[in-house]
C-alpha cells in the first residue's frame, strides 16, 4: 500500500509530460518532460516522500529488465544489422571511447580551473 | 499426451501471460548465468536475455508481435522509470548547483562528441538512413534513447542494442583511458562513465567509489536530458 503514492505521482509527472509534449508538439520524449517536471516538483517541496524514493528506487533498480522486450525487438532488423554490422561496430567503438575521452579531458580541466577560482574568492 | 500439450501450447501462447512470463524467468536466468560467468560487462544479463528470448521466439516460430502482446507490460514501464531519473539527480542537486557550468559545458560537449562521431563515422562507412537516425541516442540510458529515437524516426529497437553494445564497450574503455590520461578525481571518472556509457557506466563507477558513482549517476541523467535537447533541435532543424 505504501508504493501507491509515489506511483500515482510518478504516472501523473508522466502523464503531464506527454500532455505538455502533445500540446506544444515538442520532439521530445513525453517522459522526459515528466522528468523535468518531477524535479521542479521536488525542488519546489523541497524532499523526496517516501513512498516516492521507494517506487523509484525500485524501478531503476530493475531498469536493465525494462529495455528486454524492445531489445528482442532486434529480430525484425536482422536484415538492416547484417548490411551495416561493420559500420555499426566501428562507429560504437570510436564514439564511446572518443565520448569518455573528452569528457574526461574537458570536466577534468574545468574542475581544476573552477576549484582554482574559488579558492581565489575565499582567499581574497 | 502430445496433444495435449499441443492444446496448452496453443491456448497459453495466444494469452500474454505466456511471454511476460517468460521475459521475466529467462531475464532471471540471464543473471544467474552472468554471476557464474563473472559478472562480465560483455555478457551482460540484458544481452543474454535477449538472446535467449530471440532464440525461444525463432525455435518455437513465434513472431516478435505475439511476444510483445505479453512483453508490453515491462515495456511500459520504461516511461515511468525516465520519469523517476528526477530522484537521482535531486539527491545531487548541491553539487549541481555548485558545478553547474563545468556540468553543463562538458555534459553538451561530451553527449555532443557522443552522437556526432558515431552517426559520421556510420555515415562514412556508407550505413542506412534509419540505422543513422537509431545510432544518434545510442550513449543515453535506454528509455530516454528510445523515447529519442521513436521521435527522430528511428528503429526503436535497434537503439536498444545499440545502447547496451556501448554500455558494455564503455565498461571495457574507460578504465585504460582513465589510465592513460591520468585522471585521479573520482568526479571526473564517474561523469565521464555515466555520461557516455549510461546504467553500465554507473554500476561500474559506484565500483570505484560512491563519490564516482554519485556522479555517474549525474551525468546519465544529463546525457539524458542533453541529448533529447540537441536531437529535438537537430532534428527540426533537418
Amino acid at each position: 500500500m505504501h508504493a501507491l503514492p509515489g506511483i500515482s505521482l510518478i504516472l501523473l509527472c508522466q502523464l503531464a509530460g506527454e500532455t505538455f509534449v502533445q500540446l506544444l508538439e515538442l520532439p521530445i520524449p513525453g517522459p522526459v518532460v515528466g522528468m523535468l517536471i518531477m524535479l521542479a516538483g521536488l525542488v519546489w517541496h523541497g524532499a523526496v516522500p517516501h513512498s516516492l524514493r521507494l517506487v523509484a528506487d525500485t524501478l531503476l533498480r530493475y531498469l536493465a529488465l525494462l529495455f528486454v522486450p524492445a531489445g528482442v525487438g532486434l529480430m525484425v532488423h536482422f536484415d538492416l544489422i547484417g548490411r551495416d554490422w561493420l559500420a555499426i561496430g566501428l562507429a560504437l567503438l570510436i564514439s564511446t571511447g572518443l565520448a569518455i575521452a573528452v569528457t574526461l579531458l574537458l570536466f577534468n580541466l574545468l574542475l581544476k580551473s573552477n576549484n582554482s577560482a574559488e579558492g581565489e574568492r575565499r582567499g581574497g | 499426451m502430445a496433444d495435449e500439450i499441443v492444446d496448452i501450447w496453443v491456448y497459453l501462447s495466444a494469452t500474454p501471460l505466456l511471454w511476460l512470463a517468460a521475459t521475466f524467468i529467462v531475464f532471471q536466468g540471464a543473471i544467474w548465468l552472468n554471476a557464474r560467468l563473472g559478472s562480465n560487462p560483455v555478457l551482460h544479463p540484458v544481452l543474454l536475455a535477449m538472446a535467449g528470448l530471440m532464440l525461444i521466439l525463432l525455435l518455437t516460430g513465434t513472431d516478435y508481435d505475439t511476444y510483445f502482446e505479453g512483453a508490453q507490460f515491462i515495456h511500459f514501464m520504461l516511461g515511468p522509470a525516465t520519469v523517476a531519473l528526477a530522484i537521482p539527480l535531486y539527491d545531487h542537486r548541491h553539487a549541481i548547483r555548485r558545478l553547474i557550468l563545468p556540468l553543463i559545458l562538458s555534459g553538451v560537449v561530451g553527449a555532443g562528441t557522443a552522437a556526432l562521431s558515431a552517426v559520421g563515422v556510420a555515415w562514412l562507412l556508407g550505413a542506412d538512413r534509419l540505422t543513422l537516425l537509431s545510432l544518434a541516442p545510442k550513449s543515453v540510458t535506454s528509455p530516454i534513447a528510445m523515447g529519442v529515437t521513436e521521435k527522430l524516426g528511428g528503429l526503436p529497437s535497434l537503439t536498444a542494442a545499440l545502447v547496451l553494445i556501448t554500455g558494455s564497450l564503455g565498461c571495457m574503455l574507460a578504465p585504460p583511458l582513465i589510465r592513460l590520461l591520468g585522471i585521479r578525481d573520482d568526479k571526473v571518472k564517474g561523469f565521464a562513465m555515466g555520461l557516455a556509457a549510461h546504467g553500465f557506466g554507473t554500476a561500474q563507477a559506484f565500483g570505484i567509489s560512491a563519490t564516482a558513482g554519485a556522479f555517474a549517476g549525474l551525468g546519465l541523467s544529463m546525457a539524458g536530458v542533453i541529448t533529447a535537447l540537441m536531437l529535438a533541435l537537430a532534428g527540426a532543424w533537418i
